[in-house]
């Protein structure tokens, strides 16, 4: 064949020479002795350096190695791969130690103690003091928000999947959208702007109308999703047996995506409890138990946290981790369950 | 399907009754029907009320505090909102607001799109699942908690890597530093990639994942390597849903409030160098400054909240551009 | 150029399913091998395992042997990548890259494989669209996506691709069950022009198909749906058609179950 020549520009054996599967670990390990060395030597004094120099050594050694022994395609191919291992281990780093200094600092006065007291008698540089204030605030303004915020967007999404033709169902998809982006500041400069007007001063209410608003365009996009689920036949059944429209979306379709609009709205609870923006515009915090979320300021977990750290000091510094512990525990476990709840529910 | 165990109606319940049918016939005349569809659509428009309010009382008091302002708002290099007249601007918000945001986007976005690939084709298959839900949950973390964790411990960690790059790429100007705690825009930056990590993370492995296999078999019966298939059928096909993906972590990160108020140390001002303190955001401007504000102060936090909204408006009406047109191009392919 | 198959005692699994079972036959060069029968006998596994396309699905794995000339493509240290640069394959659906144009693709796979310059590249994807028959049809539009095309251009498309690489052996996965008949019929008659400088092996569930193309015919079964597909009988086209050497074979071409 005249154009074999021109061809076949590649090795005619299948087996060309092999890296051993451990070269990898290899290649590996001798980076990370080389980065240490090389740290020790240079007195480096920050392990970041270390892992970045030991991170570029084994892209480094894998490629010249690879390319040596296999060539240039497979040691691509290997660049490759050692490159994206080396991304997940360093983007680790940070997340495990996020979680890891919360949990090992959190628990240092982390007690019943710091769950049922406030902060009422205690100066923020004194040790002592707790949460409990923050705690009735945050399930108390956060109660509110859902309990405005979850209906109106159950609803709408009933709305757009089961009634919604024409134009506005087409703009309330829209600004639903835009509404997903909105940043928690703005929501809350909205409110301000309106108590503005009113004169009002802050209280907690106020911080469960902005919670409302960040929570409804996400009740509304997981409630649709799970509606759409929802097969038709389900829907014309109910209605072939005389069932009028709206019972049948209450008896039939609603009960059968209710896991997963449980879902949607606990996801939902769980990124509202951890804003801070808004509350710190709208609620302003407070010391004492405030009871009230119609009269006067009120604490939150999220914003006791940035108080507590803007207060500065180790005993306030301390209090600031309980209470992200403690955040963060709420937030995993709603996560948690309601992650469960969709599993275990799901239409089938 | 089966009907009769997925419904909460058995047949036999509501036995209907011939005039019944001859209304249901007629739909929304029944007066069940009336009120549902009326509450249900009267809170697709209070949505839009919502909306339409927001942008109407932002507008108002920001109107109102720009009228007043004494400095010009686009181009005052302060923020003195309690003198009369009081005198402010945002161009330092407005530098500070993209530069974290490009310097987040330049780390999260390789990172992300590469633990995506890991996650999708690159690691245990047993690996995977658990990391990915991990990763779902991290996106969950509360960005307070971010913020008091980068405070606290990676801008001590910072120290190293600041001086590093001052003794190497100092001449730059932009990487040179004077020794001060690292509370600065590289700072910020760092942070809020670790924060939009997550969600990008998520959105692109998702994309990836519905890369046709037949794409994918196409390259290795080519005989392609692994990285090669990678590049000719899956970032090929994922490419659009990776920019939309980051233009999602984009808009998080210019508005993100409490993690850059915790970590940069502000001023009004813009620095060439990104290791030296100073420069703020629109959010974290807003948190810092709203303690000490009059009511006219509030009014110009409020006008800045306003350009915020319009820029994250901006990049989100982007971003779903981007995800619509991929739609349609994956549906002409499909 | 074109290479013997020599498989001998071939077992693949899904994970702790076994889909094929201790399979062996010779594949002659310069020839057309048609594999039939029933849905779920694991024939289209089989052609999987030639390239070591089987091992990409989760939970694939293979023993036993299947020599190309005399290399055994499961041997130690051989690489699955050259593998498939030495056997080609079309699959069932045409899978062009959506992204590249009519010119990228049929150049797709020689990019991967060394430098070219771009008159070298010119004349093989001329040669390789040629080859396929496609070239008078699309010569006018090469920089236009190969999506673009009908089903049976595309899939045309998708043997130039394979070609163009000049494998040893083409594998080819029912490639005509997703084309309407006039498209089946370029298809055939491009089977029947490649097989003068390829092997090829085909999977088909058309028996006409099979009877019009190949040299040979495999009959692949059951014994019932769990149990693994093995292979019943190889032999001359015309002698499994006509008079096969087991009741099965007959059973099945005569339409009396499958």
């Amino acid at each position: 064949m005249s154009t074999a020549a021109v061809t076949d520009k590649r090795g005619g054996s299948l087996s060309g020479a092999r890296l051993p599967k451990w070269s990898p670990w290899a290649i590996a390990a001798g980076s990370v002795a080389v980065a240490v060395g090389i740290g020790l030597g240079a007195g480096l004094g920050s392990e970041v350096q270390w892992g970045l120099i030991a991170a570029i050594l084994f892209v480094l050694g894998t490629y010249g190695v690879a390319a040596r022994v296999e060539g240039r395609r497979q040691a691509k191919d290997r660049v490759a791969t050692s490159l994206v291992w080396v991304a997940f281990l360093l983007a680790v780093v940070p997340l495990v130690s996020l979680v890891w200094t919360t949990v090992s600092r959190g628990v240092k006065v982390l007690d019943v103690h710091f769950l049922t007291h406030s902060m009422g008698i205690v100066a923020d540089t004194e040790t002592g003091g707790g949460i409990y204030h923050a705690i009735i605030g945050s399930l108390e303004q956060v109660g509110l928000a859902t309990l405005i915020g979850a209906p109106i967007g159950v609803l709408t999404a009933v709305y757009l999947v089961e009634y919604g033709r024409g134009r506005l169902a087409q703009a309330v998809t829209f600004f639903v959208d835009v509404m997903t982006g909105i940043p928690s500041i703005v929501a809350g400069l909205f409110i301000l702007s309106l108590m503005l007007i009113l004169e009002l001063d802050p209280f907690g209410f106020a911080g469960s109308l902005a919670l409302a608003i960040l929570m409804m365009p996400v009740v509304v996009r997981s409630t649709e999703e799970m509606l759409k689920l929802v097969p038709n036949e389900l829907r014309e059944a109910s209605l072939a047996l005389g069932v009028p429209k709206w019972r049948t979306i209450l008896k039939v379709v609603l009960p059968t995506a209710i896991g997963g609009i449980t879902t949607g709205v606990m996801l939902a609870i769980a990124r509202i409890a951890g804003e801070t923006a808004p509350v710190l515009l709208l609620v302003f915090g407070n010391p004492f138990i405030n009871t009230d979320p119609f009269e006067g300021a009120q604490a939150s977990l999220p914003l006791y946290i940035y108080q507590q750290y803007a207060a500065g000091g180790d005993a306030a510094y301390d209090r600031a981790w309980a209470a992200s512990l403690t955040l963060i525990a709420f937030v995993m476990i709603l996560n948690l369950v309601a992650r469960g709840i969709a599993r275990w529910k799901t239409p089938r | 399907m089966d009907i009769s165990t997925t419904t909460d109606v058995p047949p036999s319940a509501s036995p209907p009754s011939l005039t019944e049918r001859k209304r249901a016939a007629r739909g929304a005349t029944r007066p069940g029907d009336r009120i549902f569809l009326g509450l249900s659509r009267g809170s697709g428009i209070l949505l839009l009320v919502i909306m339409a309010a927001i942008a109407v009382f932002l507008t108002y008091r920001a109107s109102l505090a720009i009228s007043r302002d004494h400095g010009n708002f686009l181009t005052t290099f302060e923020w003195n909102t309690n003198l009369t007249p009081p005198s402010f601007g945002i161009a330092v918000l407005a530098f500070g607001t993209i530069v974290s945001s490009v310097i987040a986007m330049v780390i999260a976005v390789p990172v992300a799109v590469a633990i995506a690939l890991f996650l999708t084709h690159y690691a245990p298959r047993r690996l995977s699942g658990p990391i990915a839900y991990v990763i779902d949950l991290l996106a969950a973390v509360p960005s307070i908690v971010y913020g008091l964790w980068g405070a606290l411990i990676l801008v001590p960690h910072l120290r190293g890597l600041y001086g590093w790059l001052d003794t190497y790429f100092g001449w730059t100007g932009i990487l040179s530093w004077e020794e001060g705690a690292p509370r600065t825009m590289l700072a910020v930056g760092i942070l809020l990639a670790i924060m939009i990590l997550p969600i990008i993370t998520n959105v692109s492995r998702e994309v990836f994942r519905q890369v046709p296999r037949m794409h994918e078999e196409a390259a290795l019966a080519l005989g392609a390597t692994r990285w090669e298939v990678v590049r000719m059928s899956v970032l090929p096909f994922g490419r659009s849903g990776v920019i939309s993906a980051s233009m999602l972590g984009l808009g998080r990160a210019l508005g993100e409030t409490m993690a850059v108020a915790t970590v940069l140390s502000p001023d009004y001002d813009i620095h060439a160098s990104l290791l030296n303190p100073g420069g703020g955001t629109f959010a974290q401007n807003i948190a810092s400054k709203f303690g000490e504000a009059s009511e006219q102060g509030r009014d110009a936090l409020i006008a800045s909240g306003l350009v915020l909204f319009v820029i994250t408006l901006l990049v989100n009406g982007a971003a779903r551009a981007i995800i619509a047109r991929r739609k349609e191009y994956s549906g002409a392919n499909a | 150029m074109a290479k013997r198959i020599d498989v001998s005692g071939l077992t693949a699994y899904y994970g702790s399913h076994k889909a094929i079972e201790d399979i062996s036959m010779t594949v002659e060069p310069r020839s057309v091998t048609a594999f039939i029968g029933p849905s779920g006998c694991g024939k289209s596994t089989f052609l999987r395992t030639l390239n070591r396309m089987h091992e990409v699905t989760p939970g694939g794995r293979v023993e036993g042997k299947v020599l190309l000339d005399a290399e055994d493509l499961y041997g130690a240290g051989v690489d699955p990548v050259s593998v498939r640069r030495e056997v080609g394959m079309v699959f069932q659906r045409p899978n062009p890259f959506p992204t590249m144009s009519i010119f990228d693709n049929v150049a797709a796979g020689l990019r991967l494989n060394g430098n070219y310059k771009k008159s070298e590249l010119n004349d093989i994807v001329e040669k390789s669209l040629k080859g396929a028959n496609l070239w008078n049809e699309v010569k006018d539009r090469l920089n236009k996506p190969g999506s673009g095309l009908s089903g049976g251009q595309q899939q045309r498309l998708c043997i130039a691709r394979a070609i163009a690489v000049e494998p040893k052996v083409l594998l080819m996965d029912e490639p005509c069950s997703a084309l309407d008949p006039i498209s089946t019929l370029a298809i055939e008659d491009l089977i029947g022009e490649l097989k003068d400088r390829f092997t090829i092996v085909i999977v088909t569930h058309n028996m006409q198909q099979a009877a019009r193309v190949s040299d040979r015919t495999a009959f692949f079964n059951l014994a019932a749906v769990g149990q693994p597909g093995r292979l019943v009988e190889i032999d001359d086209t015309e002698r499994i058609f006509s008079n096969p050497s087991v009741q099965a074979t007959e059973d099945y071409i005569s339409g009396r179950f499958g």
